[in-house]
């Protein structure tokens, strides 16, 4: 047994299958002079990632969904900025600790009120639909925001393919939790498995996105590989990253930061600049890579979505169902 | 202690205490020239903690050289820099309210005055603030004088009230869950509890010196 751990090469020196193949796909498409047909932009994003991280590309079409007019927060600060209490609870943790997360093999299992019981691998998902760059804004329960070009499908899409029973009103997402591969810090206050949940309407929303990558690449550990939801309406903790099952239910599902403190996150956390966190105001938000003197701006009403949303909590007391 | 050694002994802790200043200048500065990210994503976020924790920080550093001198006698020249830690600690809590104040509330009173009748952590921010500034405007020698030591002394409890304050403030202004100010509050607790014990102890080596003789 010892032997056999010594011997075995660690998990950060092997190159994902994947990564290898894309690779040489670069490689022969170079050599074989057909490197316009790749397409312009995955090539320069291949020769400039391929020396530094060897990121993983992904092929991404344009979607109407995407928010215009936005300036990207860059690369570097979302890779370097994390909430992902698995690996630590300062912001800087997830990417100095994310390594050693394994993103394959991966599959999604699908349980609770379904006509059958069904497994995804990750990779028979990344091929279920073409894949969309969607820009979103992201806000934060902090009150900090980012702007994030993803890259996924909806979620309906995935969820049309579970083939839930009509009964079912709610989906609840699990993350991975596995000491193994992630340190569950002692300081973290919440409970493992980290879950989130969303009524069936919010999860069938087409804007909710079933996530993949970000910046034309798979997402970095850090932020949720190698799949994530992203709902870009709410704060950031109800997009749960490292999704390894997805469950439908009859009754609104326990979230792990509603579960923590009830007062403060509540199941359905949409961005909402007037109703104010018990501790901090919701009313303005950092933006982060902005100059200092320049971070601070107004939150808007469910993160600027409200024309497409808002139709979703008609009637609802939102300073009540926050 | 000599003269000499205490003299330059302050050299040092003035540049202790200035030096994390002069780097966060510095870093302001090239976040407004040449490199942007030189303060970290979160530029906000990183000023106000690093005001904040170096506020606790010097007041933990202050409270803990009376238990440190009534330990060690030797070591009771450390009383000469108490003053100047304590002045030090205030100066960072003023850095730290004026990030607040600006970067925060961005100068609008109605956002001051909406922060502090809605949010605890920011009233006991503030109420820390208040209880430190009697103390700095009474650091003077004169004002020693002017008030007596025995009134002086009362008055510097509030160092006390502040210290706790100050931590009930962190604790209050991190997420649910989050356990990060544990490391100040154990320390801050064990220099409060340090003192009556000392106290006691001291007074028990009396009442035994006392005793001795009639046995």
């Amino acid at each position: 047994m010892l032997i056999r751990q010594k011997s075995e090469i660690p998990s950060s020196e092997i190159t994902p299958k994947r990564e290898y193949m894309n690779r040489r796909a670069f490689m022969a498409a170079a050599g074989a002079g057909v490197a316009a047909v790749a397409g312009g932009r995955a090539l320069r994003g291949l020769a400039k990632a391929a020396p530094v991280d060897a990121a993983e590309q992904l092929a991404t079409v344009k979607s109407p969904l995407s928010t215009q007019g936005l300036a990207l927060t860059p690369l570097y600060d979302i890779t370097h900025y994390n909430n992902f209490y698995e690996f630590g609870v300062n912001k800087d943790d997830p990417a100095k600790h994310a390594g050693s997360l394994r993103t394959r093999p991966w599959s999604i299992k699908v349980e609770g009120m379904v006509s059958k019981k069904k497994t995804f691998d990750i990779d028979d998902l990344l091929k279920l639909r073409p894949i969309e760059e969607r820009v979103y804004r992201f806000r934060c329960v902090e009150a900090w925001s980012m702007v994030i070009p993803w890259a996924g499908y909806s979620l309906s899409e995935f969820i049309k393919q579970c083939d839930p029973l009509p009964s079912a009103k709610y989906i609840e997402f699990t993350s991975l939790d596995d000491p193994k591969q992630e340190p569950l810090p002692w300081d973290a206050g919440i409970q493992w498995p980290y879950t989130e949940g969303l009524r069936m309407d919010e999860a069938m929303h087409p804007l909710t996105l079933l996530t993949f990558g970000m910046y034309g690449e798979v997402l970095p550990n850090q932020d949720g590989a190698p799949v994530r939801v992203v709902v870009p309406w709410k704060y950031g903790f109800k997009s749960a990253k490292s999704i390894v099952k997805v469950k439908f239910v009859k009754d609104q599902p326990l979230t792990t930061w509603n579960l923590m403190a009830p007062n403060e996150y509540g199941f359905y956390s949409n961005v909402n600049p007037n109703h104010d966190h018990p501790r901090w105001s919701q009313k303005r938000e950092r933006v982060i890579g902005a100059p200092i003197w320049k971070q601070l701006q107004p939150t808007l009403m469910f993160n600027g979505y409200a024309d497409q949303v808002a139709s979703l909590y008609q009637g609802m007391n939102l300073d009540k169902n926050y | 202690m000599k003269q000499r050694w205490i003299v330059a002994l302050k050299v040092v802790a003035h540049a202790a205490c200035l030096g994390p200043v002069a780097w966060l200048l510095w870093h302001l500065y090239l976040s407004a020239t040449s490199d942007p990210a030189a303060l970290g994503p979160d530029p906000t976020h990183t000023v106000t903690f690093f005001t904040g924790r170096g506020t606790l920080r010097l007041l933990v550093v202050t409270l803990a050289i009376t238990p440190i001198r009534r330990l060690i006698p030797k070591l009771s020249w450390l009383i000469r820099f108490r003053r100047m830690l304590g002045l030090y600690a205030f100066f960072y809590a003023c850095l730290h309210l004026m990030t607040y104040v600006w970067l925060y509330a961005g100068f609008s009173w109605a956002a001051m005055v909406d922060d502090i009748s809605q949010r605890r952590f920011i009233t006991a921010g503030l109420a820390a603030w208040l209880l430190l500034l009697p103390l700095a405007l009474t650091s003077t020698t004169w004002s020693i004088r002017k008030l007596g030591g025995k009134n002086w002394n009362r008055l510097h409890w509030l160092t006390y009230a502040a210290a706790i304050t100050g931590v009930i403030h962190y604790w209050w202004g991190v997420k649910s869950g989050v356990k990060t100010p544990t490391t100040i509050t154990v320390v801050l607790a064990i220099l409060l509890l340090a003192r009556p014990v000392l106290a006691r102890r001291s007074a028990a080596r009396k009442a035994g010196v006392a005793r001795i003789p009639v046995g």
